[in-house]
C-alpha cells in the first residue's frame, strides 16, 4: 500500500517538540525524515525525563522518544566548515527543510532560505519558533510551558481565588506542531500546481492564540476579561471533577440539557435532593452549584470512577475517568483505534509510542522505527543516502565533522 | 484570491462546534469554504460569548471567531431536495468535513462510499468524540470528559482540591486542528493518485497526544504523574518538585530554573538584577552558572530553598511587564502570565502586526480579531472575510454557482430545503 507522504523528504533541524512533532507527524504517514543533531548542543528534550527505569541517559528520556521516531538520526557539526557543506546536501535531498532555532541562527550558519533557496529554487522551509521571525521579542528563547502563559493558557487554568494552576508539559507545542503540518502540506499542493518553493514562518504563541480567538473578541467587544474558573461552565451544572472510589479516583460529569439533568437524577435513584426547586433549573443549579457539587458527589464517593462514568454515558450523560498515565495504556476506545504503537529502541528495548489521533482510511499512519539514538542512523544516511565514500566517511569522522 | 494557497479547492464544511476549525483553518489557507446550516442556523450559533452580551445567532463571538473565511448556504440535508442539492455540490468539492454523531450520515445515505460514487477524489473528514469505531463510539464528550479521558486533567491543578482542565473549551479545537492537517495529508495523497479517503477524527485520540509525555512515565518508569498546582512533578530527579510559577506585583510569571545554553546566560543575569537590588544571597552571586545542573550538588538543601524564597521576593516586587521587558533585554527566560487584556498591548504582537479590524455592518462596529499564526512568502494568509449571517451566499452559490433559477430556490424555500 502507498504511503501518503512517501514521495516527499524532510531535511530537519527542529529540536525541542513543536517542530519535532511537526515532523514525526509527517513522518508517520510516510515522509522520509534526516534529523540532524549534535552531540555538542543537544535537543533540549533529550536530556529530559521520564527515563527508562527512571535512570537518566540522553537515549533514555520518552519525552524526546514520542516525538522522533519513524526518522532517521544523525549528529553533525554545523560549526565545522565541512559540517555545513554535508547540510547543504542533506538539503539538495530534500523537498522541505524544518527548523526551530531562535530567529537569526539559520542565517548565521548560512543556512537561510535566502541561501538555500539559491541551491534549490523550489525548496520549502518552515521555521517555528517562539513568537515568529521578527518583532522586538524574537529572540528570546522558550519552551512550551513559557508559550502557555504567554499566550494566555495559564492565566485561564485553576480556581479564580487562588494562583492559576500549571498546564502540564507544553501545551502550546503540539498547537504549533499540527499548524505546521497544515502549512507544509499547503505548501507542497501549491508547488506541485506551480513548481514554486516558498517560506514559512510559524510563531508558536500566535499559534495558540487561534484556540483563544472568542475570549480575545470578547474583551474586543465587550471589555470583558475572561478568568480562571475552576471546573465551572457557564452554560452547565452539574459540570466538573468528582471523586469516586479508590485513592484520587475521580469522573467528570457534564450536564447541560433538562433530558441529561433528568438522566443524571434517574442514574443516582431519584435522591430527594434532587428533587428540591433550588435545583430545578440550570439558573438554580448555578446559583447553588458548591451544594449541589457536594451532593453530587455523595453519590459518586459510593461507585467507582468507571462505574460513573459506565452508567452516566448508557443514560445519555457526557462523563468521562479522569485517566492517570497508566489507564491510558488499557483505555478499551484508544487501544480500538490503534493509539498506542510500541516499537523496539536500540539502547532501552521494547517501548511504547502515541499515535497522532486520525485514521486515514487509504493511506493510515504507521510507527514502525524508534526514535534513534545520538547518531544512530550516521552510517546509513552518510554513506548511502548522501554518497560518500567510505574513505570519506571515516576521515570526516576523525575531523569531528558528526559530533 | 486566485493567489491563495489553496483557491483551487473547495470544502462543504457540514461542521457544528465541534468541528468549526477545520474548514476555518482550510478557508485560512485560502480554501473555498462553504459552511452549510441547517435552515434557521447552525446550533453552534447558540455558544457564547455574545456580542454586547446579546444572544442572537448573528452575534456569537464563537461563530464568528471560527467561521470567518468561509461563504454560508443554508440545506437541509435531511429532505430529499436538500440531499440531491448536496450531492451535486459534492461533485465540485475537493473536501466534505462533517461533526455528525457516528451512523447519522449513514442514516442519510451519505457515507464516504457513496460520496465516492459521486466524486472518487473526494476526501471526507469526520470529527467525534471519540471516533467512527469502537466501545465507546456513541458516548457523549463533552470538552471535560475528553480532557479526563486524554489523561491531561488528572495532572492539572491544586493537590487539595479536584483536577482541572481550562477554563475555555478546548478538545474539540485539538480535535478541528488534528482534522483539517489530516485532510491536507489526504489532499497530497489524492494529488499524486487521484485517490480520495475517509478520515476519521476521535477528540480524545488527538488529545491524549497534547500533554506530550505523560504516557511516557508510565510507558518507562510505572510512574503516574499528578497534579502539583504551580509545580511539575517529575520523576528521577533531585527536586522532584519543581516550582514554575511565581507571583509577583501584579500577577505572575513563568521561570523554570533550569541550566545549559536555555538556563545558563538567563540565571546569571538574574542572579546580578537581584544583586543590584540587594536581594541575591551570597551562595547565588558565587554559583557558577555556566556549569551549574539544578538536579546536581552544587546546593544544600537549604541553599536550594533559600534561592527559591530570595528569587520569590524579588518577583514580587516588580510587575509581570517590568520583569518580561527585563528578561527580554537581560536574556532570562521568563514569561508572564498574560490575560487577554495583556495579550491586546503585547508589543511582539503588535509588531507582526497580528491584530486586524474587520468591519461587521450587521452589528454596527469593527471587531478586532487575531490573524492566522502563519504567514507564506509567496501568498497571503489572512483574515479575508468575516462569518457568514445565515443564508448569506445562498443565492451565490445556488444561482450563480449551482445554475438554479430564482424559482427553484423559492420552491426549495418552500419545502424548507434551504
Amino acid at each position: 500500500m502507498r504511503k501518503a507522504l512517501e514521495d516527499i523528504k524532510i531535511a530537519d533541524f527542529t529540536w525541542y517538540v513543536a517542530g519535532p512533532f511537526c515532523t514525526r507527524y509527517l513522518a508517520d504517514y510516510g515522509a522520509q525524515i534526516i534529523k540532524v543533531e549534535s552531540s555538542k548542543v543537544l535537543d533540549g528534550v533529550r536530556p529530559y525525563p521520564p527515563y527508562k527505569d527512571d535512570i537518566p541517559g540522553v537515549n533514555r528520556g520518552g519525552y524526546f522518544h514520542n516525538y522522533n521516531s519513524n526518522k532517521l538520526g544523525v549528529t553533525l557539526n554545523l560549526r565545522h566548515p565541512k559540517g555545513l557543506e554535508i547540510a547543504r546536501k542533506i538539503i539538495m535531498w530534500s523537498d522541505v527543510v524544518a527548523e526551530s532555532f531562535s530567529p537569526g541562527i539559520m542565517n548565521s550558519l548560512g543556512l537561510g532560505y535566502d541561501d538555500i533557496k539559491q541551491m534549490k529554487p523550489e525548496i520549502i522551509m518552515i521555521s517555528l519558533s517562539s513568537k515568529g521571525q521578527t518583532g522586538p521579542q524574537a529572540r528570546l528563547p522558550a519552551v512550551g510551558l513559557h508559550l502557555a502563559a504567554l499566550s494566555g493558557f495559564i492565566n485561564l487554568t485553576g480556581w479564580p481565588e487562588r494562583d492559576p494552576s500549571l498546564l502540564y508539559g507544553a501545551y502550546t507545542d503540539s498547537i504549533a506542531g499540527r499548524y505546521g503540518v497544515a502549512a507544509v502540506m499547503v505548501a507542497l499542493a501549491q508547488r506541485q500546481r506551480t513548481g514554486k518553493g516558498q517560506y514559512i514562518d510559524l510563531s508558536q504563541s500566535e499559534a495558540g492564540l487561534q484556540f483563544l480567538i472568542p475570549p480575545l473578541l470578547d474583551y474586543a467587544a465587550n471589555g470583558r476579561v475572561l478568568n480562571r474558573d475552576g471546573n465551572r461552565h457557564p452554560a452547565a451544572a452539574p459540570h466538573g471533577a468528582y471523586r469516586c472510589q479508590g485513592e484520587d479516583c475521580w469522573c467528570a460529569i457534564a450536564v447541560f440539557t433538562e433530558e441529561e439533568w433528568m438522566a443524571l437524577r434517574r442514574v443516582m435513584g431519584h435522591p430527594s435532593w434532587a428533587g428540591y426547586p433550588r435545583f430545578a433549573t440550570l439558573a438554580g443549579r448555578k446559583r447553588n452549584e458548591d451544594e449541589l457539587n457536594r451532593l453530587v458527589e455523595q453519590w459518586t464517593a459510593n461507585h467507582t470512577a468507571e462505574e460513573v462514568m459506565r452508567l452516566l454515558q448508557e443514560a445519555g450523560v457526557s462523563a468521562g475517568v479522569l485517566e492517570k498515565a497508566e489507564d491510558l495504556h488499557r483505555d478499551p476506545q484508544l487501544a480500538a483505534r490503534h493509539h498506542f504503537w510500541t516499537v523496539k529502541h536500540e539502547e532501552i528495548g521494547d517501548s511504547t509510542y502515541d499515535g497522532m489521533g486520525s485514521i486515514l482510511s487509504q493511506t493510515p499512519a504507521e510507527l514502525n522505527k524508534a526514535a534513534p539514538v545520538l547518531g544512530q542512523d550516521n552510517l546509513q544516511v552518510y554513506t548511502q543516502i548522501l554518497g560518500l565514500s567510505e574513505a570519506e566517511f571515516i576521515d570526516l569522522i576523525q575531523q569531528g565533522v558528526f559530533e | 484570491m486566485s493567489d491563495c494557497l489553496l483557491a483551487p479547492f473547495r470544502v462543504l464544511d457540514l461542521t457544528d462546534e465541534k468541528g468549526f476549525l477545520c474548514g476555518r483553518v482550510l478557508g485560512d489557507f485560502g480554501a473555498d469554504v462553504i459552511k452549510i446550516e441547517p435552515p434557521g442556523g447552525d446550533p453552534g450559533r447558540a455558544v457564547g460569548p455574545f456580542y454586547h452580551d446579546m444572544s442572537h445567532p448573528e452575534k456569537s463571538l464563537y461563530w464568528i471567531a471560527y467561521n470567518c473565511n468561509k461563504r454560508g448556504i443554508t440545506l437541509d440535508i435531511r429532505v430529499a431536495e436538500g440531499k440531491d442539492i448536496f450531492k451535486k455540490l459534492v461533485k465540485s468539492a475537493d473536501f466534505v468535513i462533517e461533526s455528525f454523531k457516528p451512523g447519522q450520515m449513514a442514516k442519510l445515505g451519505l457515507v464516504y462510499e457513496n460520496l465516492r460514487q459521486i466524486n472518487p477524489g473526494i476526501i471526507m473528514t469526520s470529527i467525534t468524540s471519540f471516533g467512527q469505531a469502537g466501545p465507546w463510539k456513541d458516548y457523549k464528550g463533552s470538552d471535560i470528559a475528553l480532557w479526563a479521558l486524554s489523561s491531561y486533567m488528572y495532572v492539572t491543578g491544586d493537590e487539595d482540591r479536584p483536577p482541572v482542565c481550562p477554563s475555555f473549551p478546548q478538545a474539540f479545537l485539538h480535535a478541528g486542528l488534528e482534522a483539517a492537517s489530516a485532510s491536507l495529508v489526504a489532499l497530497h495523497h489524492r494529488l499524486l493518485t487521484g485517490e480520495g479517503q475517509w478520515v476519521d477524527v476521535s477528540a480524545q485520540d488527538a488529545l491524549a497526544i497534547v500533554n506530550l509525555q505523560n504516557q511516557q512515565y508510565w510507558n518507562l518508569a510505572r510512574f503516574n504523574p499528578k497534579r502539583a498546582g504551580s509545580s511539575q512533578m517529575l520523576s528521577g530527579v533531585r527536586w522532584s518538585r519543581q516550582k514554575r510559577l511565581w507571583r509577583c506585583r501584579d500577577g505572575f510569571v513563568i521561570f523554570i530554573i533550569s541550566s545549559g545554553h536555555m538556563g545558563a546566560p538567563g540565571n546569571k543575569a538574574l542572579t546580578e538584577w537581584m544583586a543590584g537590588e540587594g536581594l541575591a544571597p551570597e551562595f547565588m552571586q558565587k554559583i557558577n552558572w555556566e556549569t551549574f545542573d539544578p538536579q546536581g550538588q552544587e546546593l544544600t538543601d537549604e541553599q536550594y530553598r533559600g534561592m527559591m524564597v530570595a528569587i520569590s521576593g524579588f518577583f514580587e516586587r516588580h510587575t509581570k511587564a517590568e520583569l518580561y521587558a527585563g528578561a527580554v533585554q537581560k536574556r532570562i527566560v521568563l514569561y508572564p502570565c498574560n490575560t487577554t487584556e495583556d495579550l491586546m498591548h503585547d508589543a511582539q504582537l503588535q509588531a507582526r502586526n497580528f491584530w486586524t479590524d474587520m468591519l461587521h455592518t450587521q452589528l454596527g462596529g469593527t471587531l478586532t480579531y487575531p490573524r492566522p499564526c502563519v504567514a507564506f512568502s509567496e501568498a497571503p494568509c489572512d483574515i479575508r472575510r468575516r462569518a457568514p449571517l445565515i443564508g448569506e451566499h445562498n443565492e451565490e452559490v445556488y444561482v450563480g454557482e449551482l445554475g438554479l433559477s430564482k424559482e427553484d430556490l423559492g420552491r426549495l424555500r418552500e419545502k424548507r430545503a434551504i
